[in-house]
Parts: structure tokens; C-alpha cells; sequence
């Protein structure tokens, strides 16, 4: 029954539940004063039209929605096809979703597993791609930038959030005021620095910029530690903790999720970058895989491009961020939000 | 009661305004403690922002070649640079690419935030949606290098299908600019989506709710209502995209290399080619100073004449 779902006459149109306004031959007098109002009032046609736009609406949105999908997702997609295509019969099937000519040989040379011969035949420069080499250096250092950053970081923020010291909130402005200031500014002058302290092309030289702290991140996890409750931490140091106790086996413990999270963010930001290692690490040696895949596209000779490699090495190199994401996936989403509001 | 009041009487400095001679104490000890917890990133922020951030004015004040010491000449290098076609070249093409980099990702990303609020909140989508961010620059520049390519990718195959001529996106003068900014885009599209998304579910529902009591439209609750309320943050992510924008590099340095001629050299290209190939460090400083002041001015003037600090909202 109508009556059931709209007591008033009035309220019913417009308080909406979808099929209530319809339904004329229902036969109460309720639908009667309906049906007047569909045939002529503007008012009630006014309420009845929305619905279908609403609809179509929703329709339009979803449509967006995947087509938005579809611009972000293919590439990477065509980014896998490419690579398991074989380099020489790419420009035969340039437009086929399938692998054109299906292989492994692009994989097989990125990762070292064929000799120069076999990888010229295959449409490769012959030069040999220490890939493994630059995979090592690029865990090396986003491994130990994460863990001093973090760490040092969450140390810092202790000092900023849970401890009372004159100047405190003037000292943490003044590192808040150096997140204005722009990388490209501090690159040149450290390095510099870093080439006079005879760190160029060491690990040392690339890390130590970003090992003991960004703003950022004592910004964000000082805001995590403010929040937490002063009563844990009292009744420890009424057992006589101190503060070194307090922090090891109180706060960062509780602050886990908050530390994970920017660890995560610490470490896809380090294995992204380019110009830092770039200016401190051309060499062989400690060359990081952004670095290494710039150097391997300037290996290919501009006629012949080996597109399937090129195409694989850029896949391996964001694989390891690709797992991070599947695992972790949903703290990095629901950390940007966040992160953003800086 | 007296139990009660008694309890927490040895803890004192808990809340207690009437600091006693005992809060004081630990008020001093509070110091080497934080002193002890702020050393090492004391080190990191003096030695690698704050000396450097002074070095840096400091040197483009000089004449350095990295061989030898640096030559204090003053502004010299500043009258330099505002008679160099190659500095007004480099800013005319920065402030391009920012520009429809900034323009299509605003909007872009508004569209896709409110399409995630209202019809599509769920994480999955979010997360594909930011995968492009969380790949490395080179690795975007990478593949969309191979997408763009003049004889195979598949977009030219596309429009070659479409019996259109084919473009060539990274290698015509015309086409360089567009083309980076469009691959940045791609990129970043989804990461500003998630921050405006973030400022949409601030917006409390019962103003929504008021509204369509009031028989608003969709058009006019958005323009009336979403907007004015989502000023705020859209300010903050235009500060934070501008910036980041203005200092466009790893794209143009893996896909163009400032070319064709210096079509796409962008001013942050310009800085590294004057300090790393001419071995210019203090004309290249004075070019880093000058980027740094324009983008505290862009930073200054977005918070100022948007009143990106006041919220409409209480």
C-alpha cells in the first residue's frame, strides 16, 4: 500500500522512495491526489523528472568511472604486451593486443640471462646491463634511507611532540619553513658538499641528504605522536622509565601503523628518485635503476630502438613498487589524503 | 575523595599551571633529553638544508667553475640572466607546461573526485587510479615514450587508423610541451583526485542535506555549496601542484632532453645544464634563486588572493 509508505498526500511526491509516485491504480485516495498532480501541476512533474536524469546520471558516472580506469590501467598493460613481444616483429603488428611473436628474449636480456650475440640477433645493443647490479644499489639505498629517515625522523618528532624543552616550537617552524624551499635549490650546493667530502659516486653520497630527516616526515609523524595519550607514558615513568625506555617500547610501538605507512611512502619515494642519484651517481658501481634505465635508453641506437627491452627493464624496475602497492595498498591510499594537506 | 586527590599529587606537572619547584627540574632535564632525541636530525637539517640553502644564495653571488674557488662578482649574474633569450626561453616554456599541466589536472582530478564521492568510493579504484603516481617519472617518461613513438606506437597507430597524419609528440617543437604535460597528467591525475576526494568527505552532509531541502540543483549545489567549501583544499593542492610542476625535470630528461632546439628545455633543465655541462655553478645558483623566489611568490599570491587559510565552513 502506498498509505503505508506516505502518510501525507503532500509529503509523498516529494519525500521521493522511488516507485511510490507511479503506481495510480493502486486505488486509495492518496494515489488519486497523485495521478492530478503528474497529469497537469508543474510542481509534481518538476519532483517526477529528476529521477531519470539521476539514472542516466548514474549510468554516465560508472561509464566515466571505467573509462578513467581504462586511460590508467592499459598502459600498463600495453607496457606487459610489448614486453613478452619479440623486438623485430613489433613494427609487423604494431596495433595487436597480443604480444606480437611471443618471447621471453626481452626479459632474458634485461636480466643478463643471454649473451651479446643472441641479444643483437633479438634486436638489443649488446651492451651488457648490469641489472642486477642497479637492482642491489637501488634496494641498497632506499632500504637505508628508509630506515635512518624513519627512525631519526620518529626520534626528532618525540623531541617536537611529547617532550617540553625552550625554543621548541620555534625550532619546529623553522624546519616546517624549509619544506618550502625547493630540491633543485639545496641540489646544487650539496652537491658540492657532497663532492668535497670526496663522496661522489659512493653510497654514502646518494643517502646521506635523505638519511636523517625530511621535514615532512617529522611533520607527520609528530602529529601522530601528539595525539597520543599521556597516561601510558606517566605510569611508566612513575616505574621510573626514562625517555629512551618510553620511546623504544611505548610510543613506537604504538605508533606502528603511522611508522609503517611512512616508511612505505619513504621507501617507493627513494626507489623513484632520479635527480639526486643522477647528479651523485653516474657510476657504474652504485648506479641506481632510474639512472640505469635513462642509461640503457640512450643505449639504443635511435634507428632501431629495442623497445621489448626497454619495455621489460621498465617493468622490473617497477615491480618491486607494484608488490609494495598489492600488499600494502590500502595504507598508501588512505595516507594521501593525509600526506596531501601538508 | 582525599585518596583520590592524593593519588596523582607526585606526578605534579601533569596539569598543574601552579608549577612547582619540581616541574622545573624536569623542565631542564626535558632539554638534554630533546637534545639528545633532535641530534641526528639537527645534522641532516643544518647540513643539507640550511647551509645549503645559504651556500646557495651565497654562490650566486660568484663566479664558480667547481675548479678553483668561487669569485664573488656581485649581481653580476643576475643582470646576466635577464638578458639571456635562453633563461626567457627556458621560463616562457616552464610557465606553458605548467600551465596545461595545471589546467588539465585540475580538472581532471575534479571530475574524478567527485565521481569517486558520489558513485565509486571504493579503495580499489582509488588505488588503481594512483598507481601512475607511484611509479618512478622515468618509468611514465619510459612508456609513454614507446606509446608516442612516431613509427610504432600505438597511439600514432591509432590515428593513423583514423586516417589522420601522425604526430610526432616528442620530436616536433610544437607538439614537446603538450605531449610532457599530458604524460604528467596521466601521472599525477589520480594522486590530486585522492587529495580533492579527501576534502569532499570533509564537507559535512547535512549542508547537502539543506540544500536539497531547499530544492537546489545539482549544478547549483556544486557551484553554490561543493566548490566555496572545497576552496581551502583545492588552494592547497594548486600551491602544491604548482610547485611541483615548476620544477619539471626527469621527464624532459629521459623522453626530450630539452629538444627539439630548446623547445622543451624547461627552467629546472636550464639549471642542470648550466651546472653539469657549461660547469657554471654560480650563473647556475643565480637560475635557482630566481626559480625559488618565483615559487614562494606563486605559493604567497595562491594563499593570499585565494584565501586558501580560511575555510567557510564554522
Amino acid at each position: 500500500m502506498t498509505t503505508s509508505t506516505n502518510p501525507r498526500p503532500g509529503a509523498g511526491p516529494r519525500g521521493s522512495t522511488s516507485p511510490s509516485g507511479r503506481p495510480t491504480d493502486a486505488g486509495s485516495r492518496n494515489s488519486g491526489a497523485h495521478s492530478a498532480g503528474d497529469g497537469g501541476t508543474s510542481a509534481a512533474s518538476a519532483v517526477v523528472r529528476p529521477r531519470k536524469p539521476v539514472k542516466w546520471g548514474r549510468i554516465g558516472a560508472w561509464t566515466l568511472v571505467a573509462v578513467a580506469l581504462i586511460v590508467t590501467l592499459a598502459p600498463f598493460l600495453w607496457m606487459l604486451r610489448t614486453a613478452l613481444s619479440s623486438n623485430h616483429s613489433l613494427a609487423a603488428n604494431a596495433g595487436s593486443l597480443l604480444p606480437a611473436d611471443f618471447s621471453w628474449g626481452a626479459f632474458k636480456r634485461v636480466l643478463g640471462l643471454q649473451s651479446p650475440e643472441e641479444a643483437i640477433a633479438e634486436g638489443g645493443s649488446g651492451a651488457a646491463i648490469n641489472f642486477w647490479l642497479y637492482l642491489r644499489n637501488s634496494i641498497i639505498v632506499s632500504t637505508l634511507v628508509t630506515a635512518g629517515q624513519v627512525f631519526f625522523s620518529a626520534m626528532a618528532a618525540y623531541a617536537f611532540s611529547r617532550l617540553r624543552w625552550p625554543g621548541r616550537d620555534k625550532v619546529f617552524a623553522l624546519f616546517l619553513a624549509t619544506m618550502m624551499v625547493p630540491p633543485i635549490f639545496t641540489a646544487l650546493p650539496n652537491f658540492l658538499m657532497i663532492k668535497n667530502l670526496g663522496l661522489l659516486n659512493t653510497y654514502a653520497g646518494i643517502i646521506l641528504p635523505f638519511l636523517f630527516m625530511t621535514p615532512f616526515a617529522i611533520f607527520f609523524l609528530r602529529q601522530f605522536f601528539l595525539s597520543m595519550s599521556r597516561e601510558v607514558e606517566e605510569a611508566a615513568m612513575l616505574d621510573g622509565a626514562k625517555h629512551v625506555r618510553i620511546f623504544f617500547q611505548i610510543v613506537m610501538p604504538n605508533a606502528a601503523a603511522p611508522l609503517a605507512t611512512l616508511a612505505l611512502l619513504t621507501f617507493i619515494g627513494t626507489w623513484n628518485e632520479y635527480f639526486w642519484p643522477l647528479l651523485v651517481g653516474q657510476d657504474e658501481s652504485v648506479r641506481v635503476l632510474t639512472v640505469g634505465l635513462g642509461v640503457f635508453k640512450s643505449q639504443s641506437p635511435q634507428g632501431a630502438p629495442d623497445w621489448s627491452g626497454l619495455m621489460a627493464a621498465t617493468l622490473v624496475a617497477a615491480l618491486p613498487v607494484l608488490l609494495l602497492f598489492i600488499a600494502f595498498g590500502k595504507k598508501v591510499v588512505n595516507s594521501i589524503g593525509f600526506s596531501g594537506i601538508k | 575523595m582525599t585518596t583520590i586527590t592524593k593519588l596523582p599529587d607526585p606526578t605534579a606537572g601533569r596539569a598543574g599551571q601552579p608549577a612547582p619547584a619540581r616541574k622545573n627540574r624536569r623542565r631542564s632535564g626535558d632539554l638534554r633529553i630533546a637534545l639528545f632525541f633532535i641530534f641526528p636530525a639537527m645534522i641532516g637539517f643544518v647540513a643539507f638544508f640550511l647551509i645549503p640553502t645559504i651556500r646557495g644564495v651565497y654562490l650566486s653571488f660568484t663566479e664558480y667553475s667547481i675548479l678553483g674557488e668561487p669569485e664573488w662578482i656581485g649581481v653580476k649574474n643576475y643582470t646576466s640572466i635577464l638578458g639571456d633569450e635562453l633563461f626567457w626561453n627556458a621560463m616562457t616554456v616552464t610557465v606553458q607546461y605548467v600551465a596545461l599541466n595545471i589546467g588539465f589536472q585540475t580538472v581532471i582530478a575534479l571530475g574524478l573526485a567527485l565521481l569517486m564521492h558520489r558513485v565509486a568510493k571504493s579503495t580499489f579504484i582509488r588505488g588503481a587510479l594512483l598507481l601512475p603516481f607511484l611509479v618512478a617519472n622515468v618509468i611514465v617518461a619510459l612508456l609513454w615514450f614507446w606509446m608516442l613513438d612516431y613509427q610504432l606506437g600505438i597511439v600514432n597507430e591509432v590515428i593513423n587508423w583514423l586516417g589522420l597524419p601522425r604526430i610526432a609528440f616528442f620530436g616536433s617543437e610544437q607538439w614537446a610541451i603538450p605531449t610532457i604535460a599530458f604524460v604528467n597528467v596521466w601521472r599525477h591525475m589520480g594522486y590530486t583526485a585522492l587529495l580533492i576526494f579527501a576534502g569532499l568527505q570533509a564537507i559535512p552532509n547535512h549542508v547537502y542535506e539543506v540544500a536539497s531541502l531547499d530544492g537546489a540543483s545539482p549544478a547549483r549545489t556544486f557551484w553554490s555549496i561543493t566548490m566555496p567549501l572545497l576552496r581551502p583544499v583545492l588552494v592547497l593542492v594548486l600551491v602544491v601542484t604548482v610547485i611541483g610542476s615548476f620544477q619539471v625535470f626527469d621527464t624532459v630528461a629521459v623522453t626530450t632532453g630539452g629538444g627539439p632546439i630548446n623547445a622543451s628545455r624547461v627552467i629546472q633543465m636550464y639549471i642542470y645544464q648550466k651546472a653539469f655541462t657549461e660547469s657554471d655553478f654560480g650563473y647556475a645558483s643565480a637560475l635557482s634563486v630566481i626559480l625559488f623566489v618565483i615559487l614562494a611568490l606563486v605559493a604567497f599570491i595562491q594563499m593570499k588572493f585565494l584565501k586558501g587559510n580560511e575555510s567557510d565552513l564554522d
